[in-house]
C-alpha cells in the first residue's frame, strides 16, 4: 500500500515532467501536466498521512542506482511524513491553479515546457527531501530542489528584475548549502552517511563540535527558511516567480528549512544546551518583528507576502526555540508544547500563505500589476478571489476562530509557561519574546487590513483594476480548497494537535502527548493548564453574528436601506485619487518606527519664476532601504567585488603561468593528503 | 452548579452587559458634563440614541461592498461572544474553558480588523485615516496587553480568567504585590487606548483631523451605527470589568444563589461606577495627545508591563 | 488638579434655564410628523452646514454647546457626518459654490430628517440678495422645516427654533 503510494508519487511527478518536455502546451497539455502533479501530490499526501496515523515508518525499496556515498536511501518517518503532507496540502491546489494560470505563458513569454517540467521536478525533489535517509540523498535532493526552484523563479526571464532575483536566490541558497555540507561533514565523520549512523556518531561528538554543527545547521537551513538577515532572496524571488510557484516556495519549500533544523538539532544531536533554544528564539523574534515591519512598508502585493513569510518563519522558530529551551531544561512536556506550536504554525502558514499567494496571483492575472496603489474595487469585480483572500488575511492575522489563531495561541502558551521555568535565560528571553510575538500579530493585522482594504475595497485606482475580471474556475477551486483548509484547521485543531505531538515522539527523547484533549485544546502541563475550545467558540461566534439580524427583524427595526454616494464633505466628485493609499495607510507606523526604517526623503517644489508663493508642482519621493541591505549586503558585495578585482591578476592569460598553478596545486594536494593520513 | 443554571448565568451576564453598557457610557458623559459645570444629558441618553438609530434609515455608499454591511454584525457578534467569556459577576463561568484572555483580546481584534476594513470600504479619505490610525494603535497596544496577561498568568500559571480569579481570591496577598499594581497601571493605559478615551482619542470630538474611532464609522447610519456604537460601548464596559475583576475580584459570586448573585451584581456595578468616575475625572483633567505622542504613552505602558512580569519573576 | 476641582465646585452648574415664552423669531414652515417627533425628540444629532454665511450665525451656534446654553441637556448634539445627523442646521445665503454641497449633505442624511435654516440670510439672502454669487435662499435648494430669524439669532432663539421643529418644549 505505502509502496504503491510512493511509486505513484514518483511516477506521477516524473511523467508530468516528461509530458511537459514532450509538449505541455495548449489546454490539454497544461491540464495533463498539472493533473499529474496533483496526482503525485495527492499520493504524497496520502503516504504522509498513512505514516502519521499508523506511526509506522516506511522504508522505500530503492535499486542501487548510484553507488556514491551509500547510494539513494529513502525512509519516511513521522516527522518527514508531516512535511510531506504539508507539501501535498499546498501542491494539490497549486497544481490545479497552475493549469489555468499558465495560460499567460502560452504566448512567447517564458517557456511552458521548462516551467511544467521544473514544476514537477521541484515537487519531486521536495518530496524526496522529506524521505531522504542518508546525507548523500538529502543533499542531492536539497540541491535539486534549489535548482529546480531557481528555474521556476526565472520563468519570466524577459525581465531584468527577474534575472536579478534569480541571482540573489541562487547565491544565498548556495551559501546555505556550503554551511550544510560543512555541518554534515562534521556530523558524518568516519561513519557512513546513513541517518541512523549519524545519530550514533552525533552523541560521540565533543560539546564544541556539537555547538558548531548546530550553528552551521541554523545558518544553512536558516538561509532556506528565510531567517533575518539571510532572508534577502525571499522578497526578491517570490514576486518574480509565477504566483502558484511562490505559493509553493513560500508555503512549503522554506518550511523544509524548519524540517532540516528539527532533523539535525533534535533528531541527530538530540537537543543541546539552553543557549541553542535562546538563540533560535531570538532569531525567531527578530525575524518575526522585522519581517512584519518591512511587510508594512511594501506596496508590491507579492513582496508584502514574501516579507510575511519571514515573519511567520519567525513565529515558527519562536515555538521551536521555546521547545528547544524547555528540552534543555528537561521539561519534555513543555518542549512538546513549543514544538507542536511551531509545527502547527508550519502547517497553518503553508495553508494561508499558499492561499494568499494564489489570491495575489489571481489579482495579478486580472490586473497585470502587483502594485497595490493601482488596485482597489476588486471586491465587486472578483468576488470569489476577494472572499478567499479575506479568509487568508484573517487567518494570517491570527483572528479566531481560524487556524492562525490556534498556532499562535500555542506558541503564546509555550512562551508564557516559559516564565515559570527557573533559569536566567528564560526569565529574560520569554517576556521579551511574548511582547515581540504580540507586536508581530498586531502589526500583521494592520498590514493585512492594508493589503486587503487597499487591494479589494473602495474604488479602482487604475484602468486595469477597473476592467478586472474574475479568474477562471480552476484558479478559484485552488484558492477555495486552501480557504476551506484555513477554516477547518481552526476548530479542527482538536484532531490535528494530538497527531502533531505524536510525530515528535522519540525525537531527542520526547515522550507521548501532554496536550490532552477534552472539549477543546487544553494544555495540561505539570504546573498549570490553559484551555480553549475553538469549536464551541466558533459556534458561539457564528450564532451571535447570525442571530443579530433575526433579533433585529423580530424587534421590527427599520430595515430600509438607501444607496447614495460616499460622504465626501460635499465634494463635487469623489475620485479614486482622493482615496487613502497604501503608503498613507502605513504612514503612522512608518513614523513610529522611523528609527528603524530611516526613510530617505526627497521633496522638490517648483515655484513660479515670478514669486515663490505660487507653487507649480510638488514632487515627493520617499524610499526605504532595509537595514540589512544597507549595513550588511551592500558592504559585503563591495568587499567581494574588491577581492575579486584583486584576484583577477591571477588570470594573466599566460599558459605557462597556468601550468605553474597546476603543478603547485598538485603538490599541495599530495602534501595535504600525506598530512591527513598521518 | 447545574448545567442549566450555569448556562442561564452565561445568558444572564451577556444580557446584563449589553443592557448596562449604554448606561455606563451615559454615566461617564453625565459626570463629565457636571465637571464642566454643565447640566448635561441624563445618563440614560445613550439608550435614546440607540432607539433612534434603530428606527432610522440606512444610507450606504455606492462604493461600499458587503464588507460594509457585514461589519456591524461581526463587530457586535464578536463583542457579544466576549461577554460570554469574561466573568462579570460570578466565577468560574461555564464558558471559562472555551476562551481565555488571549481569545478575549483576539476576538476584540477581530472586530477592530473588520471595522478598519469597513472604514476603507467607502473610499473616503477620513475612513482610511481612521482605519490606519486605529490599526496603528491596536498594533502597538498589543505587546502591553500580552505582557500584562503574562504578568497575571504567572501566579496561576494559566491564562484562563476563571483560574486567574480563583488564584487571586484564594491568595489576597498577591493582589497587593508590586507586579499587580504595575500590571494594573499598564493595562489601564491600554484600556484607554483600546476604548478610544482621552488622552488617546476623544470620544466627544467631531473634528475630523483628530478622530480615530469615529473617523472609521463616518459612513455608518441607522441600525448599523446602532450596532457598532453599542458594541463599542459594550467593549468599554468589558474592559472596565476586566480591570475591576482581575485586580479586585472580591465581591464576585463563587456560588450561584440568588442572594450572592444580587450582591455580586451590586458590587460589580459599584466597581464600574468607581472606574467610570475615575475616567470622567481623568478626561476632564488631561488634553488629547498628539497622534505621534501616543506611541510614547503606549511604550510607557509596555515598560510598566515588562516591569510587572520581571518583578513577579524576581519576587516569586 | 486641586485648583481645577475647587473651581469646578465653586462654579457649580452654569447652565441657564431656557425661557419658555414664545418668540416671533421662529417661523414654522412644515409640521413634523408625530412619529418623527417621538423619535427625535429625545435624541437629536445636528450637522451644521455653512452654506455661505458671514460666520456670525456660527458664533452663536458654537455657543449652544457651552456650559451656559448646554444643548446637550435636551439630547441635542453636533456630529461630524450627515450620516449620523437627524437635523441640518443651515446658515447663510446659499452661494453658488455651496449649492451642490448643500444638496449632497441633504442627500447624505438618512430619513427621517429635518432642516432648520438659521439667520435672516437663510431666508431672504440678506444684504447679499441679488449678488451674482448667490444661488438663492435655503428653501430654494432643500426643503426647510423651520426658519430662525435674526442677524444673528441668539443661542436661546436657536434652541427654541430647534425645539419648535421637534414641537417639544423642555419640561420644567
Amino acid at each position: 500500500m505505502m509502496q504503491t503510494l510512493f511509486l505513484l508519487t514518483i511516477c506521477a511527478y516524473s511523467l508530468g515532467a516528461l509530458g511537459a518536455i514532450l509538449g505541455g502546451r495548449g489546454q490539454l497539455g497544461r491540464s495533463l501536466v498539472g493533473a499529474l502533479a496533483a496526482i503525485g501530490a495527492t499520493a504524497g499526501l496520502l503516504l504522509g498521512l498513512t505514516v502519521i496515523f499508523t506511526g509506522q515508518s516506511f522504508t522505500a525499496f530503492v535499486p542501487a542506482l548510484l553507488p556514491v556515498g551509500g547510494g539513494l536511501a529513502l525512509r519516511l518517518d513521522p516527522l518527514g511524513a508531516f512535511f510531506l503532507s504539508v507539501i501535498g496540502v499546498v501542491a494539490i491546489p497549486a497544481s490545479l491553479y497552475g493549469i489555468a494560470y499558465n495560460e499567460i505563458y502560452e504566448s512567447e513569454r517564458g517557456s511552458l515546457r521548462l516551467l511544467g517540467a521544473m514544476f514537477n521536478l521541484f515537487l519531486l525533489a521536495m518530496s524526496l527531501v522529506t524521505l531522504a535517509d542518508n546525507v548523500f540523498t538529502f543533499l542531492l535532493m536539497w540541491e535539486g530542489m534549489s535548482l529546480t526552484s531557481y528555474f521556476l523563479v526565472i520563468t519570466e526571464s524577459d525581465e531584468a528584475e527577474t534575472i536579478r532575483a534569480g541571482n540573489w536566490y541562487i547565491a544565498v541558497t548556495h551559501v546555505g548549502v556550503a554551511f550544510l555540507v560543512a555541518a554534515f561533514l562534521m556530523l558524518t565523520g568516519n561513519a557512513s552517511g546513513a541517518f541512523s549512523d549519524l545519530r550514533v556518531h552525533a552523541s560521540n561528538l565533543s560539546p564544541l563540535a556539537r555547538d558548531l554543527v548546530f550553528l552551521l545547521t541554523l545558518l544553512g537551513f536558516g538561509s532556506k527558511a528565510g531567517i533575518i538577515p539571510l532572508h534577502v532572496w525571499l522578497p526578491r524571488a517570490h514576486p518574480a516567480a509565477p504566483s502558484y510557484v511562490s505559493a509553493l516556495m513560500s508555503g512549503v519549500m522554506i518550511k523544509l528549512g524548519i524540517y532540516g533544523l528539527l532533523r539535525v538539532a533534535l533528531d541527530f544531536l538530540g537537543g543541546g544546551p539552553a543557549w541553542w533554544g535562546v538563540l533560535v528564539l531570538v532569531v525567531g523574534s527578530v525575524s518575526a518583528v522585522l519581517g512584519v515591519l518591512y511587510a508594512l512598508m511594501e506596496h508590491d502585493l507579492k513582496r508584502l507576502l514574501a516579507y510575511h513569510s519571514v515573519e511567520n518563519i519567525g513565529i515558527i522558530l519562536m515555538g521551536i526555540g521555546a521547545g528547544l529551551l524547555f528540552h534543555s531544561y528537561g521539561s519534555m512536556s513543555l518542549a512538546v508544547l513549543g514544538l507542536v506550536g511551531g509545527l502547527y504554525h508550519t502547517l497553518n502558514h503553508a495553508s494561508f500563505k499558499g492561499l494568499l499567494f494564489l489570491g495575489a496571483g489571481s489579482v495579478l492575472h486580472a490586473t497585470g500589476t502587483r502594485n497595490m496603489e493601482e488596485m482597489g474595487g476588486l471586491m465587486k469585480r472578483m468576488p470569489w478571489t476577494a472572499l478567499f483572500f479575506l479568509i487568508g488575511a484573517a487567518a494570517i492575522s491570527a483572528l479566531p476562530p481560524l487556524n492562525g489563531f490556534v498556532s499562535e495561541w500555542l506558541v503564546f502558551q509555550a512562551l508564557l509557561k516559559g516564565l515559570n521555568i527557573p533559569g536566567i535565560e528564560a526569565a529574560i528571553a520569554m517576556p521579551l519574546a511574548v511582547g515581540m510575538l504580540a507586536l508581530t500579530s498586531g502589526l500583521a493585522a494592520a498590514c493585512f487590513v492594508k493589503a486587503f482594504g487597499i487591494t479589494f475595497l473602495a474604488m479602482p485606482r487604475s484602468h486595469e483594476a477597473e476592467s478586472a475580471r474574475e479568474s477562471p474556475l480552476l484558479m478559484r477551486i485552488g484558492m477555495g480548497m486552501l480557504a476551506a483548509i484555513c477554516v477547518v484547521l481552526g476548530p479542527g485543531a482538536i484532531a490535528v494537535i494530538p497527531l502533531l505531538s505524536r510525530i515528535l515522539v522519540g525525537l531527542g527523547g520526547l515522550a507521548e502527548v501532554p496536550v490532552s484533549l477534552t472539549e477543546g485544546v487544553s494544555l495540561q502541563v505539570p504546573t498549570s493548564s490553559s484551555q480553549i475550545a475553538l469549536p464551541t467558540l466558533a459556534l458561539a461566534l457564528l450564532l451571535a453574528i447570525g442571530s443579530i439580524p433575526v433579533i433585529l427583524k423580530l424587534l421590527r427595526v427599520n430595515f430600509r436601506l438607501r444607496r447614495s454616494e460616499s460622504w465626501g464633505c460635499g465634494l463635487t466628485e469623489l475620485t479614486p485619487r482622493m482615496e487613502y493609499t497604501a503608503t498613507a495607510f502605513a504612514e503612522p507606523l512608518r513614523r513610529v518606527f522611523a528609527e528603524l526604517y530611516r526613510p530617505s526623503k526627497e521633496l522638490t517644489i517648483d515655484t513660479h519664476p515670478e514669486s515663490k508663493y505660487f507653487v507649480q508642482s510638488i514632487a515627493y519621493r520617499s524610499e526605504i532601504t532595509p537595514w540589512f541591505d544597507r549595513m550588511l549586503y551592500t558592504p559585503l558585495l563591495h568587499l567581494i567585488g574588491y577581492i575579486a578585482n584583486k584576484i583577477r591578476r591571477l588570470q594573466s592569460g599566460l599558459v605557462h603561468l597556468y601550468l605553474l598553478y597546476l603543478a603547485l596545486a598538485l603538490m599541495g594536494l599530495i602534501f595535504a593528503s600525506r598530512w591527513i593520513e598521518r | 452548579m447545574t448545567n442549566m443554571m450555569s448556562y442561564g448565568l452565561e445568558i444572564g451576564q451577556m444580557l446584563l452587559a449589553l443592557a448596562l453598557a449604554p448606561g455606563l457610557v451615559g454615566l461617564v458623559r453625565w459626570l463629565k458634563a457636571r465637571l464642566q459645570n454643565r447640566l448635561g444629558a441624563p445618563p440614560w441618553q445613550p439608550y435614546l440614541e440607540l432607539r433612534k438609530w434603530l428606527a432610522k434609515d440606512v444610507v450606504m455608499s455606492t462604493n461600499a461592498s458587503w464588507i460594509f454591511q457585514a461589519t456591524p454584525y461581526i463587530v457586535f457578534g464578536s463583542t457579544v461572544t466576549v461577554t460570554l467569556l469574561v466573568p462579570l459577576i460570578a466565577t468560574p463561568i461555564a464558558f471559562d474553558a472555551v476562551g481565555d484572555l488571549l481569545v478575549v483580546v483576539y476576538l476584540l481584534l477581530l472586530g477592530t480588523f473588520f471595522l478598519a476594513l469597513a472604514g476603507l470600504d467607502a473610499g473616503t479619505a477620513f475612513g482610511g485615516m481612521g482605519a490606519s490610525r486605529e490599526m496603528t494603535i491596536a498594533a502597538i497596544a498589543e505587546p502591553t496587553i500580552a505582557l500584562s496577561i503574562s504578568g497575571l498568568a504567572i501566579g496561576s500559571g494559566s491564562t484562563n480568567l476563571g483560574q486567574i480569579l480563583t488564584t487571586t481570591l484564594t491568595d489576597p496577598a498577591a493582589a497587593i504585590s508590586p507586579s499587580h499594581f504595575l500590571a494594573f497601571a499598564a493595562l489601564f493605559i491600554v484600556v484607554l487606548a483600546e476604548t478610544g478615551r482621552l488622552p488617546i482619542d476623544n470620544p466627544a470630538t467631531h473634528l475630523e483631523l483628530t478622530m480615530i474611532h469615529e473617523a472609521m464609522i463616518l459612513e455608518y447610519s441607522g441600525r448599523y451605527l446602532a450596532l457598532i456604537e453599542w458594541a463599542s460601548w459594550t467593549k468599554f464596559l468589558l474592559f472596565l470589568s476586566l480591570l475591576a475583576n482581575l485586580f479586585v475580584p472580591w465581591g464576585m459570586a463563587t456560588l450561584v444563589t440568588l442572594p450572592t448573585l444580587a450582591l455580586a451584581t451590586a458590587a460589580w456595578i459599584g466597581k464600574l461606577i468607581l472606574l467610570a468616575s475615575a475616567i470622567a475625572l481623568l478626561e476632564t483633567r488631561v488634553a488629547k495627545l498628539r497622534l505621534f505622542r501616543v506611541p510614547e504613552l503606549l511604550s510607557l505602558s509596555f515598560v510598566l508591563a515588562l516591569l510587572a512580569v520581571t518583578s513577579s519573576l524576581v519576587l516569586k | 488638579m486641586p485648583t481645577l476641582l475647587q473651581k469646578i465646585l465653586r462654579v457649580g452648574i452654569a447652565t441657564e434655564q431656557l425661557d419658555l415664552a414664545e418668540t416671533d423669531v421662529v417661523q414654522v414652515v412644515r409640521q413634523v410628523e408625530a412619529k418623527t417627533r417621538r423619535l427625535l425628540g429625545r435624541s437629536l444629532a445636528i450637522r451644521e452646514v455653512d452654506a455661505g454665511s458671514c460666520n456670525g450665525c456660527e458664533l452663536e451656534i458654537t455657543a449652544l454647546t457651552n456650559p451656559l446654553y448646554d444643548s446637550e441637556r435636551f439630547g441635542i448634539h453636533f456630529v461630524a457626518s450627515p450620516r449620523h445627523a437627524d437635523l441640518l442646521l443651515v446658515t447663510g445665503p446659499v452661494t453658488r459654490h455651496m449649492e451642490v454641497a448643500l444638496r449632497k449633505t441633504y442627500e447624505a442624511t438618512p430619513d427621517p430628517k429635518l432642516v432648520v435654516a438659521v439667520g435672516d440670510c437663510a431666508k431672504t439672502c440678506g444684504v447679499f440678495k441679488g449678488s451674482y454669487a448667490i444661488a438663492g435662499s435655503v428653501d430654494r435648494i432643500v426643503p426647510v422645516d423651520v426658519f430662525v430669524a435674526g442677524c444673528p439669532p441668539e443661542p436661546t432663539d436657536l434652541l427654541r427654533g430647534i425645539l419648535t421643529a421637534l414641537d417639544r418644549w423642555p419640561k420644567s
